[in-house]
């Protein structure tokens, strides 16, 4: 629409200028031409390449913004942390992992969360109880030490209950001892 | 006294001082199982004239072997092997006829039929060593509870013959799982103690643990994630009422009764860091009794109630402390290599029996109250939350397996570390609580 009303407009101021100003024709000088013979230079034609291709005008692929999958997303593809054996201090990764958790909650004001505190299956079931609330309250605090508002979070211990991983070995234990941020309300999608 | 009974008691004493009574003793483990010779003793069938009763003589004996055979005390004898079948329980038995099979004990037992749905039951416990009766009792009651009369008469045999009181008139509240090891359904059952007549109760969670007896054996208190904040609660089994303890701002757990039941002990966590509390039953008033910024949990009353074992981090990892009651004079008793975690009291007072974790094995062990004589009595990828017997002599524990196939059973082992035995239940089952003995 814009495009065509500036063209229109343009044709016109063109069509009036050449209306407007007649000017008187100059007088012609009449000058020998000199003819020259020069061999022709014949340049053949490059090969056609190919072009690129076109740069698709892609749809959106990732979560929806502001949905718990985007907070995951965001935050590094996991919306848990993980700690040391029987450790419940924050490693750098686990507080990079939080700061990004940090961010999108700052950007997603309503929603609230509960983190979870867990711990692998060796040691008995009261102690690792203990252990995960201590887990929980780590990673809480460090989110509130980013801004994030105490208000919006509680915490709860899970201790050896909720396991995300069945193998008895190491790597199955480092998966379960974990925080996770579960966002339980003001999620959108 | 009996011949057979001054046996029992050399072996009970022998077992019972075997522990080294100096504090820095080397710990040790116990693999010798089975070494004690179990006493051989018979239990024909009870008789009867009655053909009705004369099927529940057939139980109750049944019963009473089972009982006794796997106390690891006594050889319960195959009663294909019996060569006498006395009609008259009041007749002395012919003790050749006993003697010549090995038996040392004979049990004679007779159910007479009081009305249609009541019976006496009666027996007579005999020497026969010595050819003489060592006690002779009549129970009476309604004909479906006779197996509660059985595990009566079992108790009155075991305490007639080693002197200890017994322990099979008692029942267990454990947790029931289903499903896989990453979605665990968990709920509260009640069984006899060899695994009888399992019932489940009804908790408004799937995710229940560490169960507990009153004293009084009426009510059972264990933590539930029922609300968004996981908190402890009171069941009452005969009426299925449950109550919430307490309205706490933070999570509570480990909750466990004082021995008269007027007090329960309970973490609870405040910022994340768990303590423990005293919380009076009939006002409901909680007083804090550790205040460290360290895990301090599963705490367990002595059986006078004066003194509260408890699992603490506070030295740099999990131990154990003992502290009085209202929370004064805590001091460490763990002092061996390794982890030590769910402290519970021996209702004799003199055994404290503990979870130690040690390069990866977990074991059921068990302290003198002051730290000395520690013993390991079992050993395996996981064993946990032991309880004890009513009369102090067997723990029951429960022992997970390895893996995401890996399962959760209960076990039982003597104060020894010998007779270790898998307890049958209905399923996987963890977080096993043995009662007082039943009222």
């Amino acid at each position: 629409m814009n495009i065509k009303t500036t063209i229109t407009a343009g044709l016109a101021a063109v069509l009036l200028a050449a209306c407007a100003t007649t000017p008187e024709p100059e007088p012609v000088k009449e000058e020998p031409v000199e003819v020259v013979e020069a061999p022709v230079e014949v340049v053949p034609p490059s090969e056609p390449e190919a072009l690129p291709p076109t740069i698709p005008t892609q749809p959106y692929t990732g979560p929806v913004p502001g949905s718990a999958e985007d907070f995951a997303y965001q935050a590094g593809g996991d919306s848990r942390v993980y700690f040391g054996y029987d450790r419940y201090e924050l490693s750098a990764e686990a507080r990079d992992a939080l700061r990004k958790q940090a961010e999108w909650l700052k950007l997603y004001a309503e929603v609230t969360a509960v983190i979870e505190g867990n711990a692998d299956e060796r040691g008995t079931r009261e102690y690792n109880l203990a252990l995960g609330a201590r887990r929980a309250e780590s990673v809480k605090d460090f989110l509130v030490s980013q801004g994030v508002a105490s208000s919006r979070l509680t915490t709860v211990s899970y201790g050896k209950e909720r396991p995300i991983d069945g193998r008895s070995n190491e790597e199955g234990w480092s998966r379960n001892r974990n925080g996770h941020t579960n966002l339980i309300s003001g999620t959108i999608g | 006294m009996s011949a057979i009974r001054l046996i029992l008691i050399s072996l009970i004493a022998a077992v019972f001082m075997v522990s080294p009574l100096n504090a820095a003793a080397q710990i040790e483990i116990d693999i010798t199982k089975g070494n004690l010779e179990p006493v051989p003793i018979a239990v024909p069938n009870f008789i009867s004239s009655d053909v009705r009763a004369q099927e529940i003589g057939k139980n109750i004996a049944e019963v009473v072997r089972n009982d006794l055979e796997r106390s690891g005390l006594f050889d319960a004898l195959d009663p294909a092997s019996f060569i006498e079948t006395q009609t008259n329980i009041d007749y002395e038995p012919t003790f050749a006829d006993w003697r010549v099979i090995k038996a040392d004990a004979l049990v004679s037992g007779r159910i007479v039929m009081e009305s249609s749905n009541r019976i006496r039951v009666e027996y007579r416990l005999w020497d026969i060593f010595r050819g003489e009766q060592l006690s002779g009792l009549r129970f009476a009651t309604t004909t479906d509870n006779w197996r509660r009369i059985a595990h009566k008469v079992a108790d009155s045999i075991y305490e007639k013959l080693t002197g200890e009181t017994g322990y099979f008139d008692s029942r267990i509240v454990f947790v029931d799982e289903t499903g896989p090891k990453t979605n665990r359904r968990k709920r509260l059952a009640i069984m006899d103690q060899d695994g009888a007549n399992p019932q489940y109760l009804l908790t408004g969670s799937d995710i229940v643990v560490t169960p507990r007896y009153s004293p009084d054996t009426q009510k059972i208190t264990y933590m539930s994630y029922e609300s968004v904040i996981p908190q402890i609660y009171l069941l009452d089994i005969e009426t299925g009422r449950r109550e919430l303890l307490g309205n706490f701002p933070g999570m509570t757990f480990a909750p466990r009764f004082s021995p008269d039941g007027r007090n329960m002990v309970l973490s609870l966590v405040k910022k994340g860091n768990s303590d423990i509390y005293s919380m009076d039953m009939v006002s409901r008033s909680t007083t804090r009794l550790t205040s460290s910024p360290a895990i301090d949990v599963s705490a367990s009353y002595s059986p006078n109630g004066r003194q509260i074992v408890f699992n603490s981090d506070r030295g740099g990892s999990p131990q154990l402390y003992v502290m009085n009651a209202n929370g004064s004079n805590s001091k460490r008793i763990s002092f061996g290599d390794g982890r030590y975690t769910a402290p519970v009291w021996s209702p004799r007072g003199d055994k404290i029996a503990f979870v130690k974790s040690q390069k990866g094995r977990y074991s059921i062990g068990v302290m003198n109250p002051d730290g000395s004589g520690e013993r390991l009595l079992t050993e395996s990828y996981l064993d946990e939350s032991p309880t004890w017997s009513p009369n102090g002599r067997v723990i029951m524990f429960n022992r997970e397996t390895r893996g995401a196939r890996g399962t959760s059973e209960v076990w039982s082992v003597d104060l020894t570390g010998q007779n270790l035995r898998k307890v049958p239940t209905p399923g996987k089952a963890s977080d096993p609580a043995w009662s007082p003995i039943l009222p």
